[in-house]
């Protein structure tokens, strides 16, 4: 029995998410090899062959692997697929686009965001945006899944000596091309990895007002920003910064929702956070049964309080 | 061009679903449903595409129950020109819908392929990318922006921390995420046209296609409450608990 993992990277650096991904397939148990298929690749396959628990790495290396198509990065995966018994990606953008692609010509089903091993055939998985959770088995040869990141600790990135093994890139597909890619430029950590977020909801008002309260508190903690969907919608925040069900999934130490109701997609997007902090004036609004610590408070007079005693 | 449309059925966003006390699912009897929300952002821009004049037909497909039929009026009445239906009581996974979807694909020739990027029922996000794999054609998944040609897609998606845009050659596979448009409303008058509209009921076996659950549920179950804490009477006493209990700042 072994694991074949698909590592996210940006050819330099192994991302967070292959971390926890490793967690999950060393509690299925058996070998747990690393794919790492980039260009100019060598750093992140070096990366993944000292994460803690790596036996392996596999490393592709070839321009049309660059920028991580999914027609190219599943028909990598499919070149060395035999003889695994699981297969794991990071359920992020990244693996939610390429790990079907590799089940579906597997002819196997797949489990999508897996958040708690039971055993080598059986998960955890949060369905109904978190309002349900399925145990599910799944008995087929092999297990190609994708591993919600928020239910597994890091592996240890040093600690690890795994051998890397070059193998022969696949040919581009043809079909798709890369045209080009606009990545928000960050000062402050990502939604996904950071440790405290200040989020805000539709009681911003504007996308002015969101800026001028809730940047500076973030930044005094050293926090990502994040936003509910209906501050989204409205425009007030970028539509990658939305946490819930149909944005990100986050499970930082510390969660500020300010002016946040506490829709039930919302919740389903951050309520593994460790501990949550509700500032909102309805003192009925959903978010306060969720939240460990509560104030009723006008959001305008209370986070710049905060800002002045943190 | 011809686009093909998937929709599915599923308990209305709007619901807050309950676990059955013997865990063998969700309750939903009684429970309203409607079009998965992503599906209908699908169909409208396939609407889009057609009133731009890429498009000159639009098929929409459900896989499903009976009760399917009232998901595809809907289509229909947002702009789709006809409609099938692979008609099963049986509990069809993403991996038999894609086969399904296939099968379809090989039978009427779409240009464009367009799926919601998940069902917010079962949450799989799997579909759209099957079905490209099953048929061999191309991907762009969770697109904020859809560019057609006659020969090529161009889609703008969203990616972790950002968005990257992706050229396709056609025939081509395209889900859809929450930006790509804002559904309009269905009018009366399109309700009533949509009646008259062609809808056509298939078996999964007159597609050649076994729709066999691959996964098993073994159970569902409530997710672990998360308990209300304190409410704090003020700032500083917040900015206290964070620091001495919480430890967390």
């Amino acid at each position: 029995m072994a694991t074949l993992i698909i590592a996210e990277h940006d050819n330099l650096t192994l991302k967070s998410s292959t971390l926890n991904t490793i967690t999950a397939a060393v509690q299925v148990g058996g070998d747990v090899h690393v794919l790492v298929a980039g260009s100019n690749a060598s750093a992140a396959a070096a990366a993944a062959a000292a994460v803690a628990g790596v036996a392996k790495v596999l490393h592709a290396d070839a321009p049309a692997l660059a920028e991580q198509l999914a027609e190219n990065v599943a028909a990598q995966v499919l070149a060395v697929a035999a003889g695994y018994s699981h297969i794991f990606f990071p359920a992020t953008a990244h693996g939610k686009n390429v790990a079907p692609r590799v089940a579906a010509k597997l002819d196997v089903g797949q489990l999508s965001d897996i958040s708690k091993v039971i055993s080598a055939d059986t998960f955890e998985r949060p369905i109904y945006a978190g309002n349900a959770i399925a145990t599910v088995q799944c008995t087929q040869p092999v297990k190609v899944a994708t591993v919600r990141t928020t239910g597994f600790d890091p592996a240890a990135a040093t600690g690890g000596s795994a051998a890397v093994d070059k193998i022969d890139a696949v040919a581009d597909s043809g079909k798709s091309a890369f045209v080009g890619k606009e990545i928000a430029k960050l000062d402050r950590p990502e939604l996904t990895a950071a440790k405290i977020i200040v989020s805000g909801g539709r009681a911003m008002g504007s996308s002015e007002k969101f800026n001028e309260v809730l940047t500076p508190l973030a930044d005094k903690l050293g926090a990502a920003l994040g936003a509910s969907r209906a501050a989204v919608d409205a425009g007030y925040a970028p539509n990658d910064w939305q946490v819930g069900q149909t944005g990100k999934i986050v499970a930082p130490q510390l969660y500020v929702a300010c002016g946040i109701s506490g829709a039930i997609q919302h919740l389903a997007g951050m309520k593994d956070s460790k501990v949550i902090v509700a500032i909102n004036k309805d003192e009925e609004a959903p978010i306060f049964s969720v939240a460990d610590y509560g104030l009723v408070a006008d959001l305008f007079v209370a986070v710049p309080d905060l800002l002045r005693s943190v | 061009m011809r686009a093909l449309v998937a929709v599915k059925r599923v308990v209305d966003y709007n619901v807050k679903v309950r676990v059955k006390s013997d865990g063998t699912g969700v309750d939903i009897a009684n429970v309203k449903m409607s079009m998965n929300p992503f599906d209908e952002i699908a169909i409208e821009e396939a609407v889009r595409l057609k009133e731009k004049g890429v498009v000159t037909e639009i098929i929409a497909v459900s896989c499903g129950v009976t009760q399917c039929q009232e998901t595809l009026r809907t289509a229909m009445a947002i702009g789709a020109d006809r409609a099938i239906l692979v008609e099963t009581d049986a509990e069809l996974q993403p991996l038999a819908v894609a086969k399904l979807l296939k099968a379809l694909v090989d039978k009427e020739q779409p240009g464009l392929v367009i799926l919601g990027k998940q069902a917010i029922d079962d949450d799989c996000n799997q579909t759209g990318q099957m079905l490209a794999a099953l048929a061999d054609l191309p991907q762009a998944t969770f697109a904020s922006k859809v560019d057609l040609t006659a020969d090529s897609v161009t889609v703008a998606r969203e990616i972790d921390g950002g968005s990257e845009t992706l050229k396709l050659t056609l025939p081509a596979i395209v889900t859809t995420d929450l930006r790509l448009n804002e559904p309009r409303y269905v009018t009366l008058p399109n309700i009533m046209k949509a009646k008259k509209k062609p809808l056509e009921t298939i078996k999964p076996d007159a597609l050649g296609v076994d729709v066999a659950p691959r996964i098993k549920t073994l159970k569902v179950s409530e997710p672990p409450k998360r308990g209300a804490g304190v409410k704090v009477p003020d700032v500083a006493t917040l900015v206290a608990k964070l620091k001495n209990e919480a430890k967390v700042i």
